[in-house]
């Protein structure tokens, strides 16, 4: 982006302030709002963008004054790591920032939970990346396969990480880290470690030539952003693995068109090709899974697939079939319980049947 | 204590050995002892054989019915009767009542108090452990002596021992009159626990006047007779002009909090606030309760019964005291609201003569008899001989005692349940008294940094509301759950007065609901007399005062939430911009006058605030408020407005108490250590 630096755009709150309390106004700014009212999801991109509704958060309002002065002590923090060049975590701000006001025993932040959102709305309202905001979130994710990673300078070889792999850096952006070498046919990105250490043990990214790739649940940004590099600079198909419940489609959704809360940075995040392996409803019957190894659908499980069900990124036919077939079922299937057959029948049976049969989703 | 002496009765023992419950056995047993008319030699001997097993055995088996369950309630029970007496005698003498209660450790504690003497061991018990010097710690102790001195007008000393050592008898059936007399047995079986319990007599000094000498007296019961026995009686110095100091050693525990010998003391001064009470603790400490309001109460009047409100059994019993020879004339001079008319009525629907003699009515026709009576219209009873506290005093006991923002109270007009006249009166007390509006609402107090978690766990606390009931101005400790008054309060939707509650519970906030029941004959559940019985009248007119008062206190919370709400924007926004302004200037690199910022920034908070409006509004440019209504006392950073109760100039026998200006917290400062402050405004 040609435009300000971080540091400038964060300065610049504060003439916000400054320039509001010569003219006697009401200091305050627009933030983007980061709901579902305020995403739409676009045909063509296949991807999921903010819309341009922003919410005002003003100082002399009793409901917004405390989020405002949390706010500026927000980024007067990122500031400081800025002029500092120094990279921190989300918790590390929020000890920064506590304090108690003067004179009682109130305290500018009470938990993390408060200063979380504030850096959020700094990141969209600023358009700044949290990369480029200095702000890392948890480096958990791991990858191994045909692949050379530059970090810093390191060279990195990912098919000589051992079995637990190298872990994914937060922050996975140019130029601390470059992909120097990637010779696999495809990323299979997989919500949970159990199965990426089975597969890793196995040394099924040799056999099948892949990369594996965890997140350990949701996906943090540096996975993400790395699996999309991978996609975008060598065009590497992507296959995600997940449970089969609504939270499995969810991260396989998130991957694919972005998030709701951070619509801003699907542009960046989402790969719209990658596809959906499993656990697919219908897995239970073409791999003669029975009943009992399902687990009932809980009310919170159910709600949430309606709520899927009305996104506009799963209307395809197939999407609508699948969850309603999950419905129908009342049950949902854990990767785990694959082993049921078999400890390595995900290696042996499972995957090599889906790949062989092209059996994914889109 | 200087009551009257016990009335004699008159009454058969014939009909008393039918009718009445054990208890009673020993008041039939009084009367006999006394030389009353004995009708069968062989029934008094039964009675007297049945005595000797009785009188102590029933007690000590059911200490419970009369408060003495358990050794920290028998230590309250002691003290409520005797401050019962106290308070009794000195309004029927018409005398600003000045009450002194002690409780000390008594020496030689504990030992083989735990078995009470044999009650044939008489006099001062064989048993008695040796006087040991050593003192147990307060709440180790096992044993106390209980003192309780008032200025009342004394008793003559042929009667000492009698009112101090012979189980109450007295029929209230007959006595309908306001008095706190319905509470309890009486101080004589305080008397005879502490003898069971300890050994020791019951230790009295009384005065009737300046120009007579003071009396001592130590007494015990024979339980066997049920009549005192005289240990010691002598003259002896007493630096007060008239007045009596009963002192009873007795088995108990003292613990402080609820139902405690101080929350007694601390109600009953509330709902007695023409008695000044003097309270030393055993811890040694004194709290002094200072009175309020310069007038006694109006003398309660004695009225006759109304036919509706009386039993089966008790117009039997009616029927054997009366002095009239026909049952015309006995209803009509019996009761109140019976006129000869109605009387003839009466008999004209029972089917008999009004010129039927009365002691002829037995069996059928006295059943007969009873039913019309029911079936009559009769007018409902003069409801004047009610002796409620009044609003004015209610405000002032609860001002003088309770830490709040807003008082107020309400005095329903007399009602009547099942023929018994009653008043019920509510009294609420809101707030934490701080009064400080003009403080900052962020916590000015404590300035301790909270730690992560701390926060939600202190908003966890929930106050509910405190309770005080009353019945004849006698505080009510237990058994809050079986009273109607408790559910009449759980049953008022508070949520309209603008306070919490959740369903099916007290009110939360900090508010102190006053209620008092006034009743020539309140009907409690239990023999207990803890909890008031669940009429829909007495219900209903509880829901109505509660109502009263409840939209008085609304209208106080809603005016003050809105000015408190302005004053936290403002000061909300003061603590912020000095954040706000601090984190610019670094975020300026220091190149910013934080200062001239701040000014700015400030004058806009106020602005948007309302500015001087506001400053009206919170009263900080004196008061444009409304005056407070009778009834009210309302607290502001300025001052208290309303029916502020005046203390009354000192009593001339009381010592010069010096009564500070307006804020109670002065007037019952007591010269005790810093300590828990008991007695004063506490929550």
């Amino acid at each position: 982006m040609a435009r300000e630096s971080v540091e400038e755009r964060l300065v610049g709150l504060a003439d916000v302030v400054i320039e509001a309390a010569k003219k006697k106004k009401d200091p305050a700014f627009d933030i983007p709002v980061r709901a579902l009212s305020n995403v739409a999801f676009n045909e063509k991109r296949r991807i999921i963008e903010m819309k341009d509704a922003t919410t005002e958060r003003s100082f002399f309002n009793l409901g917004m004054a405390k989020k405002f002065m949390q706010t500026m002590l927000v980024a007067d923090a990122l500031a400081e790591l800025q002029r500092a060049e120094c990279t921190t975590s989300l918790r590390e701000i929020y000890y920064r920032t506590k304090h108690t006001l003067r004179d009682s025993s109130e305290n500018t932040f009470d938990d993390q939970a408060e200063s979380d959102p504030v850096i959020e709305d700094l990141e969209v309202t600023l358009e700044a990346l949290r990369e480029e905001l200095h702000v890392s979130a948890e480096g958990r994710g791991s990858i191994v396969g045909n692949i050379t990673l530059v970090d810093d300078g390191d060279p990195i070889d990912c098919s000589k990480a051992g079995k637990s792999g190298h872990t994914v850096p937060s922050i996975v952006e140019e130029p601390g880290i470059r992909i120097k070498k990637c010779s696999a046919d495809f990323v299979l990105l997989i919500e949970k470690s159990t199965q990426f250490n089975r597969l890793s043990e196995d040394k099924f990214w040799k056999r099948h030539n892949c990369i594996l790739l965890t997140g350990n649940g949701q996906p943090p940004r540096g996975v993400r952003r790395l699996c999309r590099r991978i996609h975008d600079e060598w065009k590497k198909p992507v296959l995600v693995l997940v449970d089969n419940d609504p939270w499995g489609y969810y991260i396989y959704s998130v991957v694919k068109q972005g998030s709701i809360n951070l619509a801003f940075e699907s542009e960046r995040m989402a790969i719209p090709d990658a596809k959906f392996i499993g656990l697919s409803s219908f897995d239970p019957e073409k791999h003669k899974m029975p009943r009992n190894l399902g687990i009932k659908l809980k009310d919170n499980d159910i709600t949430r697939a309606k709520e899927l069900l009305a996104y506009p990124w799963f209307q395809k036919k197939e999407w609508q079939k699948e969850i309603k077939h999950m419905l129908a079922s009342g049950l949902k299937y854990e990767l785990d319980a694959l082993a049921n057959k078999d400890f390595r029948y995900l290696t042996t049976g499972y995957l090599p049947r889906k790949l062989k049969d092209k059996d994914w989703l889109d | 204590m200087g009551e009257a002496a016990p009335k004699k009765q008159d009454d058969k023992p014939r009909l008393k050995e039918v009718k009445d419950p054990p208890p009673r056995l020993v008041k039939g047993g009084a009367s006999a002892g006394q030389g009353a008319v004995v009708h069968r030699v062989t029934a008094e001997e039964l009675a007297k054989k049945q005595r000797e097993i009785s009188v102590s055995e029933f007690f000590a088996k059911n200490r419970h019915l009369l408060g003495f369950d358990s050794p920290r309630k028998a230590l309250l029970t002691a003290v409520k009767e005797a401050v019962d007496n106290s308070l009794d005698a000195c309004e029927e003498a018409r005398i600003l009542p000045e009450i002194e209660v002690k409780i000390e450790v008594a020496n030689g504690n504990g030992a083989k108090a735990a078995e009470p003497p044999k009650p044939e061991a008489k006099a001062p018990a064989a048993g008695a452990p040796p006087e040991t010097p050593k003192i147990p710690s307060v709440a180790q102790a096992e044993r106390f002596i209980v003192t309780v001195t008032d200025n009342g007008p004394g008793i003559v000393p042929e009667q000492i021992a009698r009112i101090f050592a012979k189980l109450l008898y007295g029929s209230k059936f007959h006595r309908l009159r306001m008095s706190r007399g319905q509470q309890g047995i009486g101080i004589s079986a305080a008397g005879l626990y502490g003898q069971l319990t300890t050994g020791k007599p019951v230790k009295v000094i009384s005065r009737t006047s300046e120009k007579k000498p003071a009396r001592y007296v130590e007494i015990v019961i024979d339980t066997a007779k049920n009549e005192p026995r005289t240990l010691a009686n002598r003259e002896v110095e007493w630096d007060r002009p008239h007045g009596t100091r009963v002192s009873i050693e007795l088995e108990g525990r003292y613990q402080k909090g609820r139902t405690s010998v101080d929350e007694f003391l601390e109600q009953t001064s509330v709902a007695n606030p023409h008695a000044r009470i003097v309270y030393v603790n055993p811890e040694g400490q004194q709290v002094v309760f200072e009175r309020m309001v310069g007038e006694l109460p109006a003398a309660p009047r004695e009225i006759k019964p109304h036919p509706y409100g009386i039993e089966f059994g008790v117009l039997l019993k009616m029927m054997q005291d009366t002095k009239s020879h026909w049952v015309g004339g006995f209803l009509s001079s019996d009761f109140s609201r019976v006129s000869s008319k109605t009387a003839s009525e009466i008999c004209r629907k029972a089917g008999i003569e009004p010129k039927m003699l009365v002691r002829k009515v037995h069996g059928d026709v006295a059943e007969r008899l009873f039913k019309a009576i029911q079936q009559t219209p009769i007018m409902n009873p003069p409801t004047d001989c009610l002796s409620p506290i009044g609003e004015k005093a209610i405000l002032a006991g609860l001002y003088k005692q309770i830490k709040g923002d807003f008082y107020t109270a309400v005095s329903r007009r007399p009602s009547v349940y099942r023929g018994n006249p009653f008043a019920i009166e509510v009294g609420l007390a809101f707030g934490t008294g701080q009064a400080g509006l003009q403080q900052s609402m962020v916590e000015k107090e404590e300035a301790v940094p909270v730690a992560e978690g701390e926060r939600e766990e202190r908003e966890g606390e929930v106050q509910l509301a405190r309770i005080m009931r009353f019945a004849n101005r006698v505080p009510l400790l237990y058994q809050p759950g079986a009273c109607a008054v408790t559910k009449a309060i759980l049953e008022t939707s508070w949520r309209n007065y603008g306070l919490t509650q959740s369903r099916g519970a007290l009110p939360q906030g900090p508010l102190v609901i006053f209620i008092h029941m006034a009743s020539v004959w309140v009907p409690f559940t239990s023999e207990s007399k803890e909890a008031i019985a669940d009429y829909d009248e007495i219900r209903k007119e509880i829901r109505l005062a509660l109502n009263e008062a409840g939209r008085r206190l609304s209208s106080f919370v809603r005016r003050r939430d809105r000015a408190a709400l302005e004053m936290k924007r403002r000061d909300v926004f003061e603590a912020y911009i000095e954040e706000v302004a601090d984190a610019c200037k670094r975020l300026k690199k220091g190149k910013l006058d934080d200062e001239k910022l701040k000014k700015q920034l400030t004058s806009i908070a106020k602005s948007i605030t309302g500015g001087a409006k506001t400053d009206e509004i919170l009263g900080k440019n004196k008061k444009v408020e409304e005056p407070a209504p009778e009834s009210t006392i309302i607290v502001t950073p300025e001052g208290v407005q309303g029916a502020v109760p005046e203390a009354p100039s000192p009593a001339p026998a009381a010592e010069p108490a010096k009564v500070e200006e307006k804020m109670p917290v002065n007037v019952s400062k007591a010269p005790s250590k810093k300590e828990k402050p008991h007695g004063k405004r506490k929550r």
